[in-house]
């Protein structure tokens, strides 16, 4: 995987084999994309688009002009993953979504891998997203993270990596059942052709696993909300449209209170208790008398009913110290203490800068490298070595030397690429994917597939939104 | 429901139904600037006058040029009321109301704020000005037929339309409030008819000019279109329809919510007591006087309403 300067780096084709043939699970659709007008799917794409603007489903850019609304380009070839990878897909996924959750409840109470020594304790007590409010307190139904995004990538027919775990508000999940729905629309005939599994039901099993986590103040059928920071939020269309799919009310701070010892959500008829708040605001705005003062984006003296068992708060908030980067390196260990078994999907190689070794390795490594911030996201503060001039080497050359910790690195990937549809005919394109997770006392259920993110930039590898990425339908073939 | 939800409905289709109001006050406007020259700056500032914008157009502009008073009306980011920022407005409401919406409701407004981004991007030339007008108003009937196609008849509806029916009412007095004088009782006494081009003017200004023909035939006088305006309940836009729409709305919530409300009482008193007539004797009373009044009380109405339903805290 790792590439030497200089040397070619190939890339594994989902559709097309190197020998020049359709990888097996492409060849239904191989065999419509071929018998269609190109005409049409151009008129199709177009149609995709205008689509996606009357559902809204755009983002605001802070301070851009009216209209200036931006759209995650949407690609109408669909990623095609067989029944059998998923297969492998999902278990390696299901495995590290437990020991997370393991993790955290352990983190939060006994902290034995940190006795064991198998995690170092300053990587626990120094970070952030450790909340030591947390300690002691055990969560309704045991379940840290609810919902979870698990970022992988593929450099080959057998090679899957975890990039990212992403334990706090993994955003997303619209986008796959917006863009299933639009291939619906756009070309149902290949539905009839391709036996594709469905993913709609993931909001009523949303509903389901948030409810199967109520508090114990829940008195009958519980009731869930959606927590929003408001219509400006970039992801405010996702946070309507689960509400929406869901049946559940969808909340601001500002509807919120807490009235004898329940957080109340203020109706036409007066305030009504709430039982399990799916918030997509982050730890440090949930509550203003707790945490963050200025915030007015949470409830305050929600802390204080969530430690009492009047509400659940999904993800539990601390939770972000399981999708902490500094810790990422340490997952396959962190598997092996919780569930006995090996890591079944790898990690990708990681240094850690904070180590002198590590850092001298990856400085003299540097234009191979991804170098990432630890507590960065959305690629933003990444340097991508290959990609960069030798004024950018040098200068985060600096930034690594100045503040080590704060950085790690892992070589440039050779992602899988899956063609886009362009105006000349398909082209590859680098994707990773995003499976999402659920996790209830019930079990876990993860929907089959996920969202593609692509880049669309030809030989670009990064994929963030953010970024210019694009999405694709992600299909995962019937046995 | 949110109670947060309920005014962002009640909001929604107040803006709504502002912007169809004021693109018919342009309209209406603008006939009378193309046609008489003399008096265009007098209507302009009537116009603005009703959308209750003239302070601020006259603190950034002055003199009431057509071109100056249609892209205020029309664009203005300044403008809270302008078509644009209504509209604007509309769309973030019905965000925030998006999971009491239908998906075709929701499309609807959106498709509207899109289409309108587009066509006012730039100053409207007054060629194109007709064609603007009557997109924004196939808009506003585009969102009102999913509406009423689509929705659950549920306390979201009503809510809904008791926005749209207490802004209604709203423009419709605000366009008495001042022309009243045109129609005091002094001029008809005379017995002159009062002046054709003002009067259509008035009737237009509610899309209404041939329905008082169908009505009244060529009989023009100020008592018929303060009847006509006020008080004729198959008037979609009279005072009287408005106002048992509105009791009717109210009532329904009561049965939804099985609880008496403060807002219904003051329906309902507005309803039979302010346009109970006859004519006369509103007029015996003082056109503007009553006019005032009534503005006054659809005012403390949508107070209460808030109140009692708990938009906001």
């Amino acid at each position: 995987m790792l590439r030497g300067k200089g040397r070619r780096i190939s890339f594994f084709d989902e559709m097309t084999s190197q020998e020049g043939g359709t990888r097996s699970p492409y060849r239904d659709y191989c065999g419509w994309f071929e018998a269609e007008d190109a005409a049409r799917i151009q008129h199709k794409a177009q149609q995709a688009e205008a689509l996606f603007r009357t559902t809204g489903i755009t983002f605001n850019v802070y301070g851009a002009a009216d209209g200036d609304e931006r759209l995650i380009p949407f690609d109408v070839v669909p990623r095609i993953i067989s029944a059998s990878e998923w297969r492998r897909l999902s278990r390696g996924i299901e495995q590290r979504v437990r020991a997370l959750n393991a993790f955290l409840y352990d983190i939060y109470h006994r902290q034995e891998i940190l006795r064991a020594g198998r995690v170092p304790t300053e990587l626990i007590a120094g970070n952030e997203a450790f909340l030591p409010m947390m300690m002691g307190l055990d969560p309704p139904g045991g379940i840290y993270t609810h919902i979870s995004g698990t970022d992988i990538v593929r450099t080959g027919a057998n090679e899957f990596y975890v990039l990212e775990d992403n334990a706090r508000t993994p955003s997303g999940v619209s986008y796959m059942l917006e863009n299933r729905e639009t291939m619906l629309q756009m070309f149902p005939e290949l539905f009839a052709k391709v036996p594709v599994r469905e993913v709609s039901d993931y909001p009523i099993n949303l509903l389901k696993s948030l409810a199967a986590c109520a508090p114990p103040a829940c008195g009958g059928t519980p009731t869930v909300a959606v927590l929003t920071p408001g219509i400006h939020n970039s992801a405010y269309y996702e946070h309507s449209f689960l509400a929406d799919h869901m049946g559940a009310e969808l909340v601001e701070g500002h509807d919120l209170r807490v009235i004898d010892g329940r957080v109340a959500m203020r109706t036409t008829q007066g305030y009504k208790a709430i039982d399990v708040i799916y918030r997509r605001v982050d730890d440090d705005y949930l509550d203003p008398l707790n945490f963050r003062p200025d915030s007015l984006l949470g409830v305050p003296g929600i802390w204080d009913v969530y430690r009492a068992g009047g509400i659940t708060i999904a993800n539990a908030p601390g939770s972000g110290i399981a999708d902490d980067k500094a810790l990422y390196s340490y997952m396959p260990d962190i598997i092996e203490f919780y569930t006995g078994e090996k890591a079944l999907l790898p990690n990708v190689p990681t240094w850690r800068c904070s180590d002198p070794e590590h850092l001298r390795e990856v400085l003299d490594r540097l234009p191979e490298l991804v170098v990432k911030e630890v507590h960065g996201s959305g690629g933003y503060g990444m340097l991508v070595g290959p990609a960069a001039s030798k004024k950018e080497l040098a200068a985060f050359r600096a930034k690594l030397e100045a503040n080590p910790g704060n950085y790690i690195a892992q070589p440039t990937l050779s992602l899988s690429t899956v063609p886009i549809f362009t105006k000349k005919g398909l082209a590859p394109r680098h994707v990773d994917l995003r499976p999402f997770v659920l996790m209830s006392p019930q079990g876990i259920i993860i929907t089959p597939g996920g969202l593609t993110r692509v880049a669309m930039t030809k030989g670009s590898l990064v994929v963030n939104s953010s970024q210019g990425g694009g999405t694709k339908d992600t299909w995962v073939l019937e046995d | 429901m949110l109670g947060k939800t309920a005014g962002s409905l009640f909001w929604m289709a107040r803006y709504l139904e502002r912007s169809e109001n004021n693109a018919r006050l342009i309209d209406a406007g603008f006939r009378i600037a193309l046609t008489r020259s003399s008096t265009a700056a007098a209507e302009w500032k009537s116009v603005l006058v009703t959308a209750g914008v003239n302070q601020a157009f006259q603190a950034a502009h002055g003199d009431y040029s057509s071109a100056r008073v249609i892209d205020f009306l029309l664009r203005d980011p300044a403008n809270p009321s302008s078509i644009m920022s209504v509209i604007r407005q509309a769309r973030d409401n019905a965000r925030t109301a998006r999971t009491a919406l239908t998906r075709e409701t929701w499309e609807a407004v959106n498709t509207s704020w899109m289409a309108l981004v587009a066509l006012l991007r730039r100053p409207v030339r007054e060629d194109d000005l007709p064609d603007v007008l009557t997109t924004i108003r196939q808009q506003s009937a585009h969102v009102r037929g999913a509406l009423n196609g689509t929705m659950l008849r549920n306390d979201g509806y009503h809510f809904a339309l008791l926005g749209t029916f207490l802004e209604r009412a709203d423009n419709t007095a605000r366009i008495l409030d001042v022309k009243y004088y045109l129609l005091l009782p002094s001029v008809a006494h005379i017995g002159t008819s009062i002046d054709n081009v003002q009067w259509e003017t008035i009737l237009r200004s509610v899309s209404a000019h041939r329905a008082y023909r169908w009505l009244y035939g060529a009989e023009i006088s100020a008592l018929k279109i303060a009847e006509f305006l006020i008080l004729y309940r198959q008037m979609p836009r009279s005072l009287a329809f408005c106002c048992e729409r509105m009791e009717d709305h109210l009532a329904q919530l009561q049965r939804h919510y099985g609880e008496e409300t403060e807002a219904w009482r003051l329906a309902h008193a507005l309803s039979h007591e302010k346009l109970a007539g006859p004519i006369q004797s509103i007029f015996d009373g003082g056109l503007h006087q009553y006019v005032t009044s009534f503005l006054r009380d659809t005012a403390a109405l949508a107070r209460q309403v808030e109140c009692d339903y708990r938009f906001v805290e």
